[in-house]
């Protein structure tokens, strides 16, 4: 037992220590909250420069019913043929001219925008709704209905649809699909990328004691096992500390962040309801300040923690044992790339069947591989969000681990093979021979 | 004397490949005990049992008097003949994790290996990288972790290769100085040259089998064809005369100094009569038994068994 704490201790300090993992432990996170901030961010960056339309109407019907807005100001000029109005565009500071053909308070024939540079979408839209909207109008005009205005403001609604869930015991609570959902991806995602990084972590480890020739010298002080036991565990922990750093560290940065910027959101935000509200004639937005708590606290979050932490060190455990048996078997990365297939595939199934779990939480084929301990990690993990019964986290929990014994059992008679194993590089059929060797 | 180690009947099957058959040896304690054999033979799997890495199929092996368990090989130092170190981390941090592994506390790792660095004269490798380091200056940081822990047997294989005459030299010394101190060696190589200088037991494995062992002087003179090499001053015919059908001059040479002839000695006849009958009629300079190299007898003895287990084929 010793020993294998020594080789823990070894494992973990020889990579924490080493220039690569430091930094990619603090450049993570940078990268993961731009990732999340960047969208945020962009949403900030507008254009704020006030551009001018000119608006030459033949038809006098929208030249002052236009309204400007804070990107474009629309300048009514008088209407001459399009040609005339080119050099004013070009040479003056106006950033579009508005053609509007047509007889005199008549809809228009013809609507044109000329620019000399691409026009924005943005502007293109909101002039294009503001004429629709003039044009509605005065179509609804048409009709001689008596207080038109009135009836148009009491036609504008906003629903916000809540979504409950009963359960059997007669609770009721409210449910956040798209929080839940969140959770869940993160969650999952979250193992999939521990199992992968980690897991081929330990296959370079068992290489490159292979590759330097040390191994033989380590195991005739202990037993290949608890050496592939101590590597096993020793990059779990390098794994883990990684990981609450960067959680840490992505919360520190967002938060931080995401306040500031939230900050001008928030003004944005109120704004907008007031002009909604002044728009809407008073009608109550159902926005209300508490949702946002409201949907935390919807997530069964300690279930989530505790399974997260169960399924995140299992399907380590159960896919480590496969790669360092793996890497016992070849002497450079470059031979791994067939071995891995059978490893890696099952893994990948698992976020497919993953993405479709997150749809249909309560699909047989998201039960079934949430049972089946090679995709159970990922899968089951993005259903407990959605409520999964105890007996089958339970079971799911219980199949995985009972794998992982059983399968560590046996990669490390491949492994105490392969170690010793120089030469040509082996076939998948050939390791399962070493199985049958005795020690 | 005392053996340290002993096996009897080991026996390793890996599929359908016979690794050792039926194979017994015994190591007398503080002598050189030279491991011999083709490459393929099935010294490496032997070595690996005594290591407690591989078990055997039948047989068992005895440490100090009773049956080995794996706590025994805190006891053995090993240098196996694939053998490397980290590359990627420092000479010092190594040598002392290793240590630990095979028992040592880390006080006392510390002290001995400042001890042995300071010997070999390299305390100023202790922070550099092992990828830093020439293969010969690895192949010493090795030796010293082999002996650190002080083990009653230390187990060496192919110790010398990637060494220079210098070096080759400076372990040499310290193998012996090890068995002064009382310490058990097994050494395997394929350098003959060495093992007539270092070992004082020998035992041959070939084919899975042990084909040949005991003292190396006694094997030597076993294998020896019963030739003598004369030195003397007189008339070549002359010997003629006196060599009856019972003696062969294999070869001769004659110089202005001396005649130098080897003679075979065909039947049961003892050397000294032969002298007797010499010395009557040439000046004899001098008389010696010409004693086959451990080279000679190794090609002898493996190209017999190859040929003996073919005919059996």
């Amino acid at each position: 037992m010793n020993k294998i704490l020594l080789v823990i201790k070894r494992e973990f300090l020889t990579r924490v220590k080493k220039k690569s993992f430091i930094v990619m432990t603090i450049l993570g996170p940078v990268f993961l909250a731009g990732f999340m901030l960047a969208p945020m961010l962009i949403m900030q960056i507008r254009d704020t420069e006030e551009k001018e339309m000119l608006v030459a109407d033949q038809t006098g019907l929208f030249a002052d019913r236009l309204h400007s807005t804070d990107l474009v100001k629309y300048t009514a000029v008088q209407f001459v043929p399009a040609d005339s109005l080119k050099n004013r565009l070009l040479n003056g500071k106006s950033y579009a001219l508005l053609y509007i053909e047509g007889k005199p308070n008549e809809e228009p024939v013809k609507v044109t925008i000329y620019s000399e540079k691409q026009l924005s979408v943005d502007i293109q839209g909101s002039t294009r709704r503001q004429l629709e909207n003039v044009i509605e109008k005065k179509r609804l005009m048409g009709y001689n209905i008596e207080n038109i205005d009135e009836i148009l403001a009491s036609l504008k609604v906003n629903i916000n649809v809540a979504t409950v869930r009963w359960d059997k015991d007669g609770g009721e609570r409210e449910s956040h699909t798209g929080a839940l959902m969140g959770a869940a991806y993160v969650a999952s995602f979250a193992i999939y990328m521990f199992i992968f990084m980690f897991g081929s972590m330990v296959m370079r480890g068992v290489i490159e004691e292979k590759s330097n020739r040390i191994v033989e010298v380590i195991i005739s002080s202990i037993k290949p096992f608890q050496l592939m036991l101590g590597k096993i565990l020793g990059i779990a922990m390098v794994g883990l500390l990684q990981f609450a750093i960067w959680i840490l560290l992505t919360l520190g940065i967002v938060m931080a962040v995401g306040s500031m910027i939230a900050g001008d959101m928030q003004q944005v935000a109120a704004e907008q309801i007031e002009a909604v509200q002044q728009a809407s004639g008073g009608l109550s937005s159902m926005l209300n300040t508490n949702s946002l708590s409201a949907m935390l606290s919807g997530i069964p979050f300690t279930s989530i923690l505790i399974s997260f932490l169960f399924y995140f060190l299992g399907g380590y455990l159960l896919y480590a044992a496969l790669f360092a048996a793996i890497g016992s078997a070849v002497e450079n990365e470059a031979d791994t790339q067939q071995l891995v297939i059978p490893v890696t595939i099952p893994i990948i199934v698992g976020l497919f069947i993953m993405m479709h779990s997150f749809q249909y939480p309560d699909s047989s084929l998201s039960f079934w591989a949430s049972m089946i301990p090679f995709t159970s990690p990922m899968v089951m993990m993005a259903r407990v969000p959605f409520g999964v019964p105890m007996w089958e986290l339970a079971l799911s929990i219980a199949i995985l681990f009972a794998t992982f014994i059983l399968l560590t059992w046996f990669t490390a008679k491949i492994y105490r093979v392969g170690i010793l194993m120089y030469g040509k590089k082996p076939s998948l059929k050939e390791m399962m021979k070493w199985v049958s060797y005795k020690n | 004397m005392t053996e340290l180690l002993k096996t009897e009947h080991l026996e390793k099957r890996y599929a359908n490949h016979l690794a050792l058959d039926d194979v017994s040896i015994s190591v007398p304690e503080g002598q050189i005990f030279g491991l011999l054999g083709p490459n393929g033979a099935g010294k490496t799997t032997l070595i690996r049992m005594i290591n407690q890495i591989t078990a055997p199929d039948k047989g068992s092996i005895y440490f100090k008097g009773g049956k080995m368990t794996s706590d025994d090989v805190y006891n053995i130092g090993y240098l196996p003949e694939e053998r490397g170190l980290y590359k990627k981390m420092k000479v010092g941090e190594q040598a002392l994790y290793l240590a630990q592994l095979k028992g040592l506390s880390k006080n006392d790792a510390l002290q001995s290996l400042k001890k042995w660095f300071k010997k070999f004269e390299i305390q100023n490798w202790w922070d550099r990288k092992v990828e830093e380091l020439s293969k010969g200056m690895a192949q010493k940081v090795q030796f010293i972790i082999t002996i650190l822990h002080d083990p009653e047997l230390l187990i060496f294989d192919e110790p010398f290769s990637g060494f220079d005459p210098i070096n080759v030299n400076l372990l040499k010394n310290e193998i012996l100085d090890l068995k002064r101190r009382g310490r058990t060696i097994i050494f395997s190589t394929h350098n003959m040259g060495s093992v007539e200088e270092l070992c004082d037991h020998i035992a041959l494995i070939n084919k899975s089998r042990k084909v040949l062992d005991g003292q190396i002087d006694e094997v030597r003179r076993k294998y020896g064809d019963n030739i003598y090499e004369l030195g003397f001053k007189g008339e070549l015919d002359k010997l003629n005369g006196i060599l009856t059908d019972s003696y062969e001059i294999v070869s001769e040479e004659q110089s202005d100094s001396m005649n130098l002839v080897k003679i075979k000695i065909l039947k049961e006849e003892k050397p000294n009569y032969l002298l007797s009958l010499l010395i009557s009629q040439v000046e004899v300079l001098h008389f010696n038994e010409i004693i086959p190299s451990m080279n000679d007898i190794f090609i002898k003895v493996v190209g017999d068994t190859n040929m003996v287990m073919n005919d059996n084929k």
